[in-house]
């Protein structure tokens, strides 16, 4: 590039600048006692300008430089981090997940592990355990669902009216949760059954706020804005998790003989919700081997193709909708027990919007890069509590980068849900 | 030939779009163990009679009887996933339609969806590892490497599907389709984009499974070389309306048809004469 077309295009980039700036910074408002006054600050907008005049020539020289040592050498440093994480992400089924397993099970012993890392980490395994539900139906199905967090409202609601209402425990009401929300992905399955990409992407949206605003108004079952409170805290299959317990029934600290302390019941819910998201796991990676989910990923691949060799789109379709908000069912009555209270506030879009980041940050389809991308985006917002007023600014920022630099999420490798043996001996008959 | 049933009997066949009839009152038969050509001139209405037999147009007018297995099924009336199931038609695309980012020998198990879908007790028997189900999917397997064998694929098993060259990923198109076990093949330009050699391969991977698999063959195709090879019957379409029908010296004889390919150079009625005399000498 000539000098002149370098300062032809960083001049290009400040007058942008210029315009965006003059409404933004351009102008003040001043409180003048009656009403408010406008105050302009024109040296503002010529800051902004300047700084994006210089910022554009010097990111320019750098990328030309920068170009220009890859011909030479090949190897840039984020080029090498690609390469790193396409490595790991085939590797993320022999050790990475192991390894990310064991440090799971292994955190609250670990000496630095205080209620808050505690808490923090059962955060985390939530959002970990709905990136896998949401997988099933976006990364394997490929039916990009933006509603999700409706069948978490559906579990949570589930649970905290069963267990209120008639008195099931939380092993009675999780299967009847999972059951609830199961149906609800039916019933959103049926009407989007024809649509695909962004259409699916809409309707999805408007059915999770139909179930929000349903639970904030149908006020006589669901409470409404005021939610449902003092829901049935969790007990250790029936050992409930108080200093004293009532009269007949022994508290978890004294079945075992040990002192009353209040992180019995935070380490079992952190267990209770690993347990609940290696099941998903298990089930997901065993169901990719099965005809139901190879015919998803077929599904996700060519519909039509699908239909010519006989395989039913609706049944398949439904089916991931319905599993997939089953596990979304479960997690959303292990949240309700474990905050003992729920209101329609907490199944807001931005939630569905997380849960969706999580999937495609992590790579569609990778069980490996949902946990490192759900530890990224609920560990940012927690670790930059300070910057409270930049959080969602930092959030968007992480996302941009993310995305430029590995457009595919961070691992996404697929391994083959079978390979070919080399011919069998005897003609495939022993096995 | 003509004592055994037809395979397939097209009846009446015409396909409406709005005021513009793709397909007029087209019959004509494929029988089981041969090769059925269709063939025309772009816009013929070639297509759009394979959309019709395949389940993905509903005709506007006509009958598509399918004999498979002993049973009778009218396709006309039946969803295009059935048509596959049930009646065992099988067909692949004009533009290739693989899963191209699953491996070929998934591609190849995909097509087994209904028979391993039954085994896995409808996913329930699959999830706690029931034996039948194993046996199954080794079963799948089994088919689908005889047919990577008969396709020349089996060394590129476990590679992508849509990383295959263009002469495979055709060949892999009609193993996915043979793996579904059809009684009719319906083939959509199946040597389009071929080289020489390859499509020479193919002819002989077409007298295979007709010959050896009983499997009736319904051919689009452009490339003449292979439609007068192998085929056993030809249907000539024009404009939507079928023009002959015959084998295919008869066709590639018949005025009408070189008409259509080649435009008029005589004046009507001297055409007529010179065939006349070309059919006495």
């Amino acid at each position: 590039m000539t000098v002149q077309q370098r300062m032809k295009d960083a001049a290009l980039a400040a007058l942008v600048a210029a315009i965006l700036a003059l409404p933004l910074l351009g102008f003040e408002t001043v409180d003048t006692g009656g009403p408010l006054g406008i105050k302009t600050r024109w040296h503002y907008v010529g800051y902004a300008a300047a700084a994006v005049f210089i910022g554009r020539l010097l990111l320019m020289l750098w990328r030309d430089r920068r170009l220009g040592a890859q011909a030479d050498s090949q190897a840039g440093g984020s080029e090498a981090g690609r390469a790193w994480l396409a490595k790991l992400s085939r590797k993320a089924d022999s050790w990475l997940m192991p390894a990310l397993i064991a440090f799971a099970v292994a955190l609250p012993l670990m000496p630095f592990a205080d209620r808050t890392v505690v808490d923090l980490g059962t955060v985390v395994l939530i959002y970990v355990m709905l990136g896998w539900g949401l997988n099933i139906v976006v990364g394997l199905a490929g039916l990009l669902d933006l509603g999700y967090v409706a069948f978490y409202a559906v579990g949570a609601y589930s649970y905290a009216l069963l267990s209120k209402n008639f008195g099931l425990n939380f092993w009675e009401c999780l299967p009847l949760a999972g059951l609830f929300a199961a149906m609800f992905g039916v019933a959103l399955g049926f009407p989007v059954l024809r649509l695909r990409g962004d259409y699916l992407a809409i309707v999805t949206l408007g059915f999770g706020e139909i179930i929000r605003i349903v639970l904030l108004n149908w006020q006589p079952v669901t409470g409404g804005p005021n939610g449902i409170s003092g829901i049935a805290r969790p007990s250790f299959f029936g050992f409930p998790f108080t200093a004293n317990p009532p009269e007949g029934t022994t508290a978890f600290h004294e079945l075992f003989g040990l002192d009353f302390a209040s992180t019995h019941r935070i380490v079992f819910l952190y267990y209770l919700i690993l347990a609940l998201a290696l099941l998903t796991n298990l089930f997901t990676l065993r169901i990719r081997r099965l005809p139901v989910g190879r015919a998803w990923e077929a599904l996700r691949e060519d519909e039509i193709a699908c239909r010519a060799l006989g395989i039913n789109p609706t049944n398949t379709k439904l089916t991931a909708f319905a599993i997939g908000a089953m596990f979304g069912g479960f997690a959303g009555s292990f949240f309700a027990t474990r905050q003992g209270f729920i209101s329609p506030e907490s199944f807001t879009f931005i939630e569905s919007a997380v849960i969706l980041a999580i999937v495609v940050l992590g790579g569609m389809g990778s069980q490996a890069g949902i946990v490192l991308a759900a530890a990224f985006l609920t560990l940012l917002p927690e670790l930059a509590r300070e910057f409270s007023l930049f959080r969602m600014l930092a959030f968007g920022l992480a996302m941009v980068l993310i995305m430029v630099w590995r457009p595919q999420g961070l691992l996404s490798h697929r391994d083959p849900t079978i390979r070919l043996k080399p011919a069998a001996h005897g003609g495939g008959g022993g096995g | 030939m003509s004592a055994v049933q037809p395979l397939l009997q097209v009846d009446h066949l015409t396909m409406r779009f709005g005021g513009l009839v793709a397909v007029n009152d087209v019959s004509f038969v494929a029988r089981p163990n041969e090769i059925t050509a269709i063939i025309g001139p772009n816009g013929a209405g070639k297509t759009t009679v394979f959309n019709c037999i395949a389940g993905f147009y509903k005709p506007t007018v006509g009958r598509l009887l399918m004999r498979s297995q002993g049973q009778e099924f009218l396709l006309e009336r039946m969803q295009g996933h059935d048509i596959a199931a049930q009646a065992r038609v099988a067909r692949t695309f004009q533009n290739i339609r693989l899963f191209p980012k699953m491996t070929v020998l998934e591609n190849l198990i995909v097509a087994q969806h209904n028979r391993l879908m039954h085994a896995s007790g409808y996913t329930l028997l699959g999830l706690i590892g029931w034996p039948g189900y194993r046996r199954a999917e080794e079963a799948a397997v089994e088919r689908a490497r005889y047919w990577l064998q008969r396709t020349a694929l089996e060394a590129e098993a476990d590679s992508l599907a849509g990383s295959l060259p263009y002469g495979g990923q055709r060949r892999l198109e009609i193993a996915r389709a043979m793996c579904t076990e059809p009684a009719l093949l319906c083939l959509d330009e199946p040597a389009a984009g071929l080289n020489p050699r390859e499509s020479a391969e193919l002819n002989d991977l077409l007298r295979f499974i007709r010959d050896e698999h009983g499997c009736g063959v319904l051919l689009i195709e452009h490339d003449m070389s292979v439609v007068m090879r192998i085929s056993d019957h030809v249907v000539v379409l024009d404009y939507g309306k079928k023009i002959a029908d015959g084998s295919p010296d008869a066709v590639r004889n018949d005025p009408i048809v070189i008409k259509a390919y080649l435009g008029e150079e005589f004046e009507e009625p001297v055409s007529q004469e010179a065939t006349a005399v070309q059919e006495q000498s």
